[in-house]
């Protein structure tokens, strides 16, 4: 009874146009990723091998690990890697932790929710040069309120600029960055707040829950995944993200604020050795690869754990 | 107007075997409707006639044409989803006329098109509204107007009523029926509600599994179902299955000269000769609820459970060595039934499946 | 249990209030500075808002600096890199949302990775790239740049919309007549324009605001955007406050209106799991 099973074979041309369309539609933002990032990633990793100067004509020799060598004698480097950890981890901490306080208010519905929720979200639409200028002017003594007002709390005994006090330089694009990123960790997590049944939290009741144990049992493990992955992801985009330390302060007073992204940058644009400055970008790649993984391996422990 | 031929028609998903080889020839102008449960196959055959899934193996014709490798836009059918799938950002005017925009028709000629199956279906006054502003129904009317329009080789309807309430369904069903007959449309219709199936079909294809299990009309269906599963599935509320064996002549006990089956507890009853039993052979005895009669002599006694009456008929759930097994009666007396009650099948009524399920004759 | 009731919603808009002064504060004082004559700007630095408001911080910046040009030029690369974007995000988003084939799985991962590595790495060989095809100093380089960096997210953003649209929608398309790529084009594009907005608007605001890479590939007045043109300015001229402060406030309004214009659907794109600053 059983006749060999015949495969249909649709005809080369039609087989051809239905296994390329999907290609179509993505070619052409791949050729530009290709073309813009992938392609310079390459480069720049080569980079860190050669000598690359930019006024330097006779420079783009092959140099081994020199750079590499040089950037283990570096201080400055160790500085800015330093000063990177404090960045990112004091940035990231209270980002999240106001943005899920945000989101948590945001979350009870209330009259004007929807002005109010435009209005707390705005800093994110601020260009991010112009919120470190604006940082910036408000520490200023000369313009900016803020000194004044520290003063007259007692925290400082004349009003001066905390971003030329090489120890407290840093909390200066620090605030900045939390003011311009709470409304990113409160988007988030607001969305991720909305999509939990309500339900559950009326069935809790009903069991006889508390507030903080909805929140413990509930709101927390609902939660736990987008946590996970935003505060991953944050980290690694704000520890590259050079932007508001080169407006501020420009990684000074006395080296005080570099971290090595706006090392890279300087290296970069003002010293022009770009192969040096790859070899830094390279490192911290690395770095950077090495915490993702880590942060991936954890999670595997802890699921198969649980 | 057109035929469509499937000829050993075989879909699976990577290794995965949805449809086992289906063979249907549907003429001009029938009204077929595949009917079976969820996940029998029958949504996937109706989308590889529209051409929205990949023929595996086999062979669909379309008057004739081979199909398998053409376009969904080169088939000129029209299909009606369960979702409707109405443009949302179009008048209803413009989701009718859609496909003869498409095809560059004269635009006098789309206008009377519109016009006339606007009228047929009542949907005149709404032409110029969008979707989101009609009713569930007017929007299944719009979903048919879309496919009236265009006077395709064929109809394609993918569960179009389930989104309706009870009653909207009932004069939907009506509708659909005669502007079948007004059209004379080949139509391909796709449920897993048998009453759907029962009013509407010239044929209908019982499927589950992959797999083809009768084709034919309703009252064949109804009548002589080709094994457990469309005897099950066809009828409500649903057959009964007494589990037995075949016994003839003097094996048979009560019944005397001759054939029956006898039940686990040894009632032998009575049915025709079935040329495709051996004797003593496992076979199972199906009656429709309908056609149990209550009968203060009958043969069985069996408990009742449960009494519901339904306006039109009372259903009695009833257990017969322990099984259960429904009764369905126009007789009120059934309201006031005892304890337990004694049934009797008629012989005509009785259905006989040899082991593997199919029908025995 | 009532006062209780109460004390709690009393403390829930207290706490949302110091959020909205948070949250505007800088803004309202770049406003303040921008309107406050110079004469007032030492006596009343404090105060918050001055006795005597002026405009004439705003009319030097527009009649007599080179702002109008980095305006133009900013406008003019916002623009471009955001509609270049939208069309490339949505073309590639569909693909992802509606086909499944051999390459995705790797498409996805790309796009993933570019969203990981510094970009600050990428300065040095982008501008060797650039420099022999006469792009750097141009504004059209600086939008093949933006484009490139903005598509990963894009498309992710665009995908989670086109996830939202009923696939029975352009099977009836197609059924009726259309190919795929009509049906694309006439029936899923226009429902989406929700998603085309956030997109948009979100691409904008990126490339309005973005500053490394316009400093390291823009010399001189000319081509330069609203970021290079207003830090020079301050390094330059660290003095008028109240000039750089108006200039601030002019940078502010494109991204600003485009932020309260889409806010709303962003949030909704975001909910499917596109994550980014």
């Amino acid at each position: 009874m059983h006749q060999p099973i015949k495969k249909h074979r649709p005809p080369l041309k039609k087989r051809l146009a239905d296994a390329s369309e999907p290609y179509l539609y993505s070619a052409p933002a791949l050729i530009l990723i290709v073309a813009v990032m992938l392609v310079p990633l390459v480069v720049g990793i080569s980079y860190a091998f050669r000598d690359i100067q930019l006024l330097n004509p006779f420079s783009g020799g092959f140099v081994g690990l020199d750079h590499f060598r040089a950037l283990g004698q570096d201080e400055a480097f160790y500085g800015a890697l330093r000063n990177t950890l404090w960045w990112t981890g004091a940035s990231v901490f209270l980002q999240f932790t106001f943005g899920l306080i945000l989101a948590l208010l945001l979350d009870k519905p209330f009259y004007g929710r929807g002005l109010v929720q435009a209005l707390v979200f705005l800093p994110w639409a601020v260009p991010s040069f112009l919120a470190g200028l604006n940082w910036a002017w408000l520490f200023n003594p000369v313009i900016g309120p803020l000194p004044h007002w520290f003063t007259a709390l007692g925290l400082m005994d004349e009003p001066h600029n905390i971003l030329s006090d090489p120890h407290l330089a840093m909390w200066g694009p620090i605030a900045a960055n939390v003011w311009w990123g709470i409304p990113f960790f409160a988007i988030t997590l607001l969305a991720a707040l909305q999509a939990i049944p309500r339900d559950l939290y009326e069935a809790a009741s009903i069991d006889g829950a508390g507030p903080v144990q909805r929140f413990m049992s509930i709101t927390l493990p609902f939660l736990a995944p987008t946590i996970a992955i935003t505060v991953l992801l944050r980290t690694v985009w704000i520890s590259n993200f050079a932007d508001l330390i080169v407006v501020m302060t420009n990684g000074g007073p006395a080296d005080r604020t570099q971290i090595v992204a706006s090392y890279i940058f300087t290296q970069a644009f003002k010293r022009l050795d770009f192969g040096y400055a790859s070899a830094i970008a390279l490192v911290l790649l690395a770095l950077l690869l090495v915490y993702s993984m880590l942060i991936v391996l954890l999670r595997q422990t802890m699921l198969n754990k649980g | 107007m057109a035929s469509i031929d499937i000829e050993s028609v075989r879909k699976s998903y990577g290794s995965f075997p949805v449809l086992h080889g289906v063979d249907l020839e549907i003429k001009d102008g029938e009204f077929i409707v595949l009917v079976g449960p969820s996940g029998c196959g029958k949504s996937t055959l109706l989308r590889m006639i529209a051409g929205l899934e990949e023929v595996t193996g086999g062979e669909i014709r379309i008057s004739g044409n081979r199909v398998n490798d053409l376009a969904p836009k080169d088939r000129d059918i029209a299909m009606v989803f369960q979702s409707y799938a109405l443009y949302p950002h179009m008048s209803v005017a413009d989701n009718m006329s859609y496909s003869l925009r498409l095809r560059k028709t004269a635009k006098e000629k789309i206008a009377s098109a519109v016009g006339s199956a606007a009228k047929k279906l009542g949907l005149d006054p709404l032409l110029e509204r969008r979707p989101k502003a009609l009713s569930g129904g007017q929007r299944q009317r719009v979903a048919m107007g879309r496919a009236i329009v265009r006077q395709p080789k064929a109809f394609l309807f993918d569960e179009p009523l389930s989104n309706l309430d009870a009653r909207l369904r009932e004069q939907m069903r009506a509708e659909i029926k005669k502007l079948h007959a007004d059209l004379k449309a080949t139509s391909i219709y796709v449920t897993h509600d048998q009453i759907e199936a029962m009013t509407l079909a010239d044929r209908i294809v019982a499927m589950h599994g992959g797999i083809v299990q009768q084709v034919g009309t309703p009252l064949e269906l109804y009548d002589t179902p080709a094994n457990l599963f469309v005897a099950g599935f066809i009828g409500s509320p649903g057959m009964n299955f007494l589990e037995g064996r075949y016994v003839v002549g003097g094996g048979a006990g009560a019944a005397g000269e001759g054939a029956g089956i006898r039940l686990s507890d040894g009632t032998v009853v009575p049915v025709a000769p079935r040329a495709g039993l051996a004797p003593d052979a496992a076979a199972t005895l199906g009656i429709r609820p309908e056609h149990v009669v209550i009968a203060e002599n009958g043969m069985l006694e069996a408990g009742v459970d449960l009494v519901e009456p339904t306006g039109f008929g009372i259903i009695l759930h009833l257990s017969l060595h322990g099984l259960p097994f429904k009764i369905f009666t126009l007789d009120r007396d059934a309201l006031s039934a005892g304890p337990t009650v004694r049934v009797d099948f008629p012989q005509k009524h009785l259905h006989v499946f040899d082991e593997a399920g199919n029908r025995a004759d | 249990m009532r006062t209780r009731s109460l004390l709690l919603t009393g403390a829930h808009r207290l706490a949302i209030l110091a959020y909205v002064v948070f949250a505007l504060f800088p803004l309202f004082w770049l406003l303040k500075v921008s309107v406050t004559p110079n004469d007032l700007l030492y006596s009343e630095g404090v105060r918050m808002w001055p006795s005597r408001m002026t405009f004439e911080h705003f009319n030097f910046v527009i009649a007599h600096s080179a702002f109008p040009t980095f305006f133009k030029n900013s406008l003019i690369v916002a623009g471009a890199t955001a509609v270049v974007v939208t069309i490339l995000a949505s073309l590639s988003g569909y693909a992802l949302s509606r086909f499944s084939f051999r390459a995705k799985y790797w498409i996805v991962a790309l796009m993933l990775i570019t969203q990981m590595f510094p970009l600050v790495m990428l300065v040095a060989p982008i501008f060797k790239m650039l420099s022999p095809l006469g792009l750097t100093n141009s504004l059209t380089g600086l939008v093949i740049v933006y484009s490139a960096f903005n598509v990963p997210f894009a498309t992710f953003l665009m995908q989670s919309f086109f996830d939202g649209i009923p696939k029975d929608l352009e099977e009836a398309a197609m059924i009726d007549g259309a190919t795929q790529f009509v049906a694309f084009r006439q029936i899923i594009l226009p429902l989406t324009l929700p998603g085309i907005a956030a997109t948009l608007g979100f691409v904008f605001t990126a490339a309005w605001s973005e500053l490394l890479f316009a400093l390291m590939l823009i010399s001189g007045n000319d081509a330069a955007t609203f970021p290079v043109g207003l830090l020079t300015f301050v390094s330059k001229f660290s003095v008028d406050f109240g000039q750089m402060m108006a200039a601030g406030v002019l940078a502010l309004i494109p991204a600003c209106l485009f932020f309260l214009l889409i806010q709303r659907y962003l949030v909704q794109g975001l909910t499917a799991g596109a994550v980014k600053g």
